[in-house]
């Protein structure tokens, strides 16, 4: 009996530690909307200090923003969208809007670019804007830009006879042999094996795209591809790039330093972070510069985050006004000031803070080149085998030919159901 | 009320649970592994297509499925093993009767069981840091070699059977204990009076008793083994060049995160028919054994 | 040979044994206790220090002021209390059922519910999520507990120990007039009241401990139970171990003491659960 009467006891307590937490769970105040907003990364820290005198210019409206790893990012967006739970905005990588676009995740936000003069498409870097259209919408609004050119050691080329960085692959092939000659054991750039950016961003150079047909099929058999590996491979077989992996080299910014490698295609977080961990006297030597290209200054890729609506929101009026604010070029010139992000927008650069540094010089140069990869889902797994194909050339185990046969046959298999996706619409309605 | 009706009255509601959240969802999962389920079909249904067995054949042709096989075999043939050696040792040693403070050394070897997986993997991650890890500093101070335990692919995988070990040896210890102590003593003092050393009686007496026990322990142990996860994700993710990659993790990453719906449940029921296969050939091996 | 001497040293050489075992699986746990009250830094040292040079709470303090540690905290609370009463509720009655209760089929179907042991849950958690999003139960508590409302183990647990019940008692109770569920309520649950303690401690800590499927389940941090809590929180802040292993403590210790105040019940269970 007295087991009985304990358990009686005990659901009751749960009863009504129950109700309070379902009490606990709905907390509206009257006219107050509030918006969730998931942020990544440092990004996502930052932000609420920037918000904070946005709720105070717009009493109706509150922020909340939770803060995501970029590791479980994509995980938990796709998850949340699959179980109907989205938030009202988030900040998203401009690579996977294609892939959030597809499942019809995200709200086309051009009719209100349009509308509003804070937005207007024409103030924007040209490449990134185009990353955020799918057919003819506009589905995120650029936050922060990224793209890729070469960090490299400039008295190490001053010793070997060049005083400006290289221009074309031609008089990049050059000064890396001339590099090498000079300092046999050290490299000339840094390639790593299980990154496909910097093949990507070279490959980007070219005019013909990567995939063909509507995206369909893959194109890597092309003779621009072809190029490009070429001159990605040759690198290697000169030895002007050590065949290794980023984690195989335990300090990228000490070897730099050292001399290891003189040349090394990254992005702009790196400028932060080799004035950090470079010795004091050894920051003069290194400086950045646009990507070279097969005949000229090269095009690179169009990388960064926008900020998206989601679908399913119920606000997305609000969400458009937060969007906004953060657009403004003050307010990204402080967010820059907080991340070291660059703003996507020309008129922010005009600033003095960017005008007049000289390691972003290059980025405001390279930005107006920016092109992005193929925007198809698939896209993020097609990459992946091209780093994996491209691995396998520079270990030997393949020859060009068979290369990018295998790439193309790769490609073709990943985007199979997209082409009988297409093949469908196409059929069944006009 | 007669009885079957109070019967299915008090049984009802759970079978009904068990049906409607267990057995639909796992019916589920075959219909699904046949199909291409993937983020498109999420969007809209419209974008299924019915695909026959290709999953399961696509799945034979992948590498990293075969790697997830491979490292699950060897957490399975290495660790159950281990485990029940240590679980065994310490159930033996507990049950000595010269062994001191028995309650208290009982409760401190399952300890480990009752903790959270996560909290307790956040702990070996750390004790297994290459430089300020207690794990390398034991090693350097015997004079041993530290080695880079969640770094190197060929040490991760015993990092992660350590730490499985570690965290579920006491469970086993006390279903021996409760083996052990069913055996009956006078079957020692005999022995004892015959003049047999301890290694004789453990050999004699206490193995072949304890082999239902044994066989039970093993089956229990495989079975929860071959479903390695939790340390993988917390610990290592997979890595270091999916050298932790588990059928059950590899599972996770096609239907959590690449939304293969219909590759993944095709992988959850090759594991399943797997862990079935085995459990059948451990029973029909056992059932052999008892006749002898 | 001296049967004396030989049992000292074997008396020795056992115990000894025994502590290098017990300090192997205590230390983890009491090097995180210690490490939690060093200063942030204070571990990343070699050799790595065993005890804080001057015990701090400020770990402590972070994770409540900063990480809101202590909202997880009661997550964790309310969701392992809930399921531990939906698992009494439904666990019980189908256990005596099926050990006591004779309805056609109880043989064929415990047997299969037996068989679907087998079967790991990981199966059905990717349709099972979907069928949560259709009912609209994604990101809640409640979806977190129906799907393990009712636990086979649950019921093989509480059938094992129903077995036990003389039938002699039931029987008479029969023939005195009382209906089935007046028998269950009156005379079997008093009688169940070990394994009830048992099962309840069972679903308790199998709740606290549970990561997987709340992982999947819950999108919005505010609904975090500790362990998803930790996990996000270890891919952030993988340089900051002391606060880490606070967040350890605070997710083991009250299980801990649960299960030291509590251990016969839970040992009594395992070992019933294992005897077929």
């Amino acid at each position: 009996m007295k087991r009985v009467a304990y358990l009686r006891g005990w659901l009751a307590v749960a009863a009504a530690s129950i109700a309070v937490l379902l009490a606990a769970c709905a907390p509206s105040e009257k006219g107050v909307v509030t918006l969730r907003f998931w942020a990544m990364g440092r990004e996502g820290e930052v932000v609420r200090e920037l918000l904070a005198d946005f709720e105070r210019s717009h009493p109706g409206i509150r922020v909340d923003v939770q803060q995501l790893p970029w590791t479980a990012a994509q995980e938990k967006l796709l998850t949340s969208f699959a179980g109907d739970v989205t938030p009202d905005l988030c900040q998203l990588g401009n690579t996977w809007i294609s892939q959030f676009a597809a499942l019809g995740a995200l709200a086309p936000l051009q009719e209100r670019a349009a509308r509003f003069r804070t937005v207007p498409a024409a103030d924007y870097f040209d490449g990134i804007w185009a990353s955020n259209r799918i057919g003819n919408n506009v589905y995120g609004i650029p936050w922060y830009v990224d793209t890729r050119l070469i960090f490299y050691r400039r008295d190490l080329l001053a010793g070997a006879g060049f005083d400006h960085a290289p221009r074309d692959w031609l008089e990049w092939t050059r000064m890396m042999a001339a590099l090498k000659r000079r300092s046999p054991d050290n490299y000339g750039v840094l390639l790593p094996l299980n990154e496909f950016e910097p093949l990507l961003a070279l490959a980007l150079q070219q005019d013909t795209p990567l995939l063909r047909d509507g995206d369909r099929y893959g194109n890597f058999r092309s003779p621009a591809f072809r190029r490009t590996l070429q001159f990605y491979i040759d690198i290697f077989r000169q030895g002007w790039a050590p065949r290794v992996t980023a984690t195989q080299i335990s300090n990228v910014w000490d070897e730099f330093g050292k001399g290891y490698f003189s040349f090394y295609i990254t992005g702009p977080w790196n400028i932060g972070e080799f004035k950090r961990r470079l010795p004091a006297n050894k920051q003069d030597i290194w400086m950045t510069a646009p990507l070279p290209g097969p005949g000229g200054p090269g095009a690179s890729s169009a990388g960064g985050a926008s900020l998206v609506v989601f679908e399913h929101s119920k606000h997305k009026e609000e969400a458009w006004e937060v969007i906004e604010y953060l657009s403004q070029p003050a307010v990204q010139l402080r967010f820059y000031a907080m991340t070291g992000n660059l703003p996507p927008r020309r008129s922010a650069w005009a600033d003095d803070r960017l005008a007049h540094d000289p390691y972003a010089a290059a980025f405001r140069d390279q930005l107006e080149r920016a092109k992005s990869p193929p925007k198809v889902p698939e896209w993020e797994r097609i990459a992946t085998e091209m780093r994996l194909v491209t691995e396998a050339l520079v270990a030997g185990q393949l020859t060009l030919d068979q290369a990018v046969t295998e790439l193309d046959a790769r490609a073709d298999r990943i985007l199979e159901k997209r082409r009988w996706m297409l093949a469908r619409q196409d059929g069944g309605k006009p | 009320m007669n009885t079957p009706r109070a019967a299915w009255l008090l049984a009802g509601p759970a079978l009904a649970v068990i049906l409607l959240f267990f057995f639909l969802p796992v019916c589920a999962a075959l219909a699904l592994s046949l199909t291409d389920f993937d983020l498109y079909a999420l969007a809209s249904l419209k974008n299924l297509r019915f695909v026959g067995l290709d999953n399961y054949l696509q799945l034979l042709r992948t590498p990293l499925f075969w790697k997830a096989l491979a490292n699950t075999f060897i957490f399975v043939v290495v660790g159950v093993p281990l485990s029940i050696a240590a679980s065994l040792g310490a159930a033996l040693l507990i049950n000595s009767k010269l062994a001191w403070f028995k309650p208290m050394f009982r409760t401190v070897f399952f300890a480990p069981v009752v903790t959270s997986m996560v909290a307790v993997a956040v702990i070996w991650r750390y004790l297994y840091h290459t430089r300020y890890g207690v794990i390398n500093y034991v090693l350097d101070s015997l004079g041993l070699q530290p080695l880079d335990w969640l770094g190197d692919p060929r040490f991760a995988m015993p990092a992660i059977i350590l730490f499985a070990v570690w965290k579920n040896f006491g469970y086993n210890m006390i279903i021996f204990l409760a083996g052990l102590q069913c055996i009956p003593s006078d079957l020692y003092e005999a022995a004892e009076l015959d003049g047999a050393r301890r290694f004789a009686m453990l050999r004699h007496i206490t193995l072949p008793a304890l082999a239902p026990t044994m066989f039970m322990v093993s089956l229990l142990t495989m079975t929860g083994y071959f479903q390695l996860f939790a340390e993988p994700y917390v610990m290592t993710q997979g890595g270091p060049l999916q050298s932790t990659v588990s059928v059950l993790y590899f599972m996770y990453e096609q239907g959590f995160k690449w939304w293969n719906l219909g590759r993944a449940t095709a992988v959850a029921f090759v594991l399943f028919v797997l862990m079935f296969g085995v459990t059948l050939l451990q029973l029909r091996f056992a059932g052999r054994g008892l006749e002898e | 040979m001296s049967l004396r001497s030989n049992t000292w040293s074997a008396r020795g050489s056992i115990n000894a044994l025994l502590v290098v075992g017990g300090i192997a699986a205590v230390f983890p746990l009491l090097w995180m206790l210690a490490v939690s009250f060093m200063a942030p830094g204070e571990a990343s040292h070699f050799p790595p220090p065993l005890l804080p040079k001057s015990p701090t709470l400020a770990n402590y303090r972070t994770l409540f002021a900063d990480a809101g540690i202590g909202r997880y905290f009661i997550n964790s609370l309310l969701l392992a209390t809930g399921a531990t009463l939906l698992s009494l509720a439904f666990n019980v009655g189908a256990g005596y059922a099926f050990a006591k209760l004779h309805f056609r089929g109880r043989e064929k179907l415990f047997r299969m519910l037996l068989g679907a042991l087998v079967i790991p849950g990981q199966v059905a958690m990717l349709p099972l999520f979907l069928m949560l999003k259709q009912m609209g139960l994604v990101n809640s508590f409640v979806g977190v507990l129906i799907p393990s409302a009712a636990s086979i183990f649950g019921i093989f647990l509480v059938r094992q120990y129903a077995l036990t019940i003389p039938d002699a008692l039931l029987e008479a109770a029969r023939l005195d007039g009382a209906g089935e569920l007046r028998i269950f309520r009156s005379i079997v649950l008093p009688l169940l009241g070990p394994i009830l303690v048992t099962l309840a401690l069972f679903s308790f800590l199998g709740s606290w401990n549970d990561f997987m499927w709340p992982l999947i389940v819950l999108t919005d941090k505010d609904l975090y139970t500790l362990p998803v809590a930790i996990a996000s929180l270890s891919s952030e802040h993988v340089q900051d171990n002391e606060m880490m292993m606070a967040g350890s403590v605070l997710t083991i210790v009250p299980v801990l003491l649960i299960f030291l105040g509590l251990q016969r019940y839970y040992l009594q269970g395992l070992t019933m659960g294992s005897v077929k």
